[in-house]
């Protein structure tokens, strides 16, 4: 019974575990982890010969990011970018004209129960399905070229956006709408008086990273025949020409870093 | 009489939110927008056949009939694909993460040990691992080192290095440096003062970061096959190949219900977590 009470002062200090501070839960989950980490590297087959033949193939794709060619494939280059630039910029109007209406529709304290569940319907079937997907039923509705891809983005941008937007409505500042309704104001007063002031910054936010998000999207839909610089890419590719691919990744990272750039830059001016 | 206020709003000039040159200015902008928009729309459809486009609610009908009902019985060749779908999300996400550490280390301003040489290094590499869609890294490893589920991991890796180690390195940034002046101030090293000091104020962001990119790399496994990479993506090639509209669809339901379980994963965990 004494003897219990005689526990040294400890001298060295263990730091506590951060995450499943239970033992045993510790050591199941570490254990199950592990499990699953053998059984998952087990259905990766790898074919050492073949990835030591790409090997070289592998070098020549470094050497034409290193020293890319821009010129022999000029002309199908540009005709990409002017798809890929167009969709890009087409396709996030469209999507910001079609997400404002659907945005406030999806807003809880300004859309009415059965408008505000048809909205958010709406915003979670964009979500739920990625890009390539979509493209490729547009695809097989629209026919191949840069229609189906901005169809395409644009329905990616109205999930997106709507949802963001509706958040950004749901927390506005309740104040000043419970305002603008005592002057009497309507329903179209209150959403251009007391809310479109307060989102209107963050919208355009919004559609600048949203563009940014579409131009590095029409960089990939353009595998699965949606136009615009994939398709070059693809077909560079197709054909070993590492050099012209190179090139087109170089002028897509350029683009991506100039988009980047610039839209937060006015997003910081904006906001 | 002198002195009474006048509320006579006719006199003077009406109160506006801008001045002229300013409101000119607005307006310039948003009618080179629509000019600009206007523009691009014409050039995108020079070669827009709008007979097929006239056709879609057609073809939509047609491939909707074909779609449903889905082939149920197709989920028993779908089993091993969404493993390995599964397996690529995650052993990507492991390679992302464990290349992403060091480099957002070394990235972040107040930890890289040189923001002359260093920091611009590690940002470009974060910069080129980020502005490549997963689909186009996969693309590119396919032709290099063949078709398979390596070459999925791998793109999968690549594309997450520059998203985790982004969001890690913001956070490093934002610490509390306090708690690193404590600690440097018991004598410990450079190692310690990251082990003791840094790594237990970033760990909840790094599990939410890590977690959030499972999430992501779930979604984009899923496709990855187009180009030849593995997984779910095979079997949906070869159904769209062939135009089985009804296996597609199927593909469709399980890509669907996947998604949706590994978002409600990460959601939980996250909210655990942070």
């Amino acid at each position: 019974m004494q003897a219990q009470h005689a526990q040294p002062f400890p001298t060295r200090w263990k730091r506590p575990p951060v995450l499943f501070t239970h033992t045993v839960w510790r050591r199941v989950i570490y254990t199950g982890a592990l499990i699953y980490l053998v059984l998952a590297m087990q259905s990766i087959e790898i074919d050492w010969q073949r990835v030591y033949m790409g090997l070289d193939r592998g070098w020549k794709f470094v050497e034409g990011f290193l020293l890319p060619d821009f010129t022999t494939r000029w002309h199908d280059i540009r005709a990409g970018l002017i798809e890929s630039l167009t969709m890009t910029l087409t396709s996030t109007v469209a999507g910001v004209l079609v997400s404002v209406p659907i945005g406030i529709g999806a807003a809880r304290n300004l859309a009415p129960a059965p408008v505000y569940l048809a909205c958010r319907g709406i915003i979670t079937l964009s979500r739920s399905f990625q890009e390539i997907i979509i493209a490729i039923l547009l695809v097989a509705m629209f026919g191949f070229g840069p229609f189906a891809g901005f169809l395409t983005l644009a329905f990616a941008s109205i999930g997106f956006l709507s949802k963001l937007l509706a958040e950004d409505i749901e927390a506005c500042d309740g104040s000043q709408i419970e305002a603008i309704r005592a002057t009497g104001a309507s329903w179209w007063q209150v959403v251009n008086y007391a809310v479109q002031p307060q989102v209107m910054p963050r919208l355009v936010g919004l559609s600048l990273y949203r563009l940014d998000i579409n131009f590095r999207e029409s960089a990939v839909i353009g595998i699965v025949g949606a136009g615009g610089i994939g398709a070059t890419l693809n077909t560079a590719i197709d054909r070993y020409e590492y050099d012209s691919a190179g090139a087109i990744l170089i002028i897509i990272i350029a683009i991506v870093l100039v988009v980047e750039y610039s839209s937060s830059y006015i997003r910081r001016w904006v906001q | 009489m002198t002195g009474t206020l006048s509320t006579d709003t006719t006199s003077g000039p009406a109160w506006q939110y801008r001045t002229p040159r300013q409101s000119l200015l607005q307006w310039l902008g948003w009618f080179l927008l629509v000019v600009l928009t206007v523009f691009c729309w014409q050039l995108m459809n020079e070669n827009t056949i709008w007979a097929f486009v006239s056709d879609a609610p057609d073809q939509a009908m047609d491939i909707g009939s074909r779609m449903f009902p889905p082939a149920w019985g197709y989920i028993g060749q779908l089993w091993e694909p969404l493993w390995d779908t599964i397996n690529i999300a995650t052993l990507g996400t492991l390679i992302g993460v464990a290349i992403a550490v060091p480099v957002a280390f070394l990235a972040a301003s107040n930890t890289t040990p040189s923001t002359r040489f260093v920091r611009p290094l590690a940002l470009l590499l974060i910069v080129t691992s980020r502005s490549i869609n997963s689909l186009i890294w996969a693309l590119l490893l396919v032709a290099i080192i063949g078709p398979g589920l390596l070459a999925g991991v791998i793109a999968i890796g690549l594309r997450s290095i520059g998203f985790v180690a982004k969001l890690l390195y913001e956070a490093i940034e934002e610490i509390d440096f306090n708690q690193v002046e404590a600690v440097r101030a018991t004598g410990a090293s450079g190692a310690q003062v990251i082990d003791y000091a840094i790594v237990p104020q970033i760990l909840p962001a790094f599990w939410g970061i890590s977690v959030f990119r499972w999430d992501i790399n779930i979604r984009e496994s899923t496709i990855l096959g187009l180009v030849g990479a593995g997984g779910l993506g095979i079997q949906l090639s070869a159904s769209l190949a062939t135009l089985a509209w009804n296996q597609v669809a199927m593909i469709f339901v399980v890509i669907l219900v996947t998604v949706v379980i590994s978002e409600w994963v990460s959601a939980r965990v996250r909210q655990a977590v942070i």
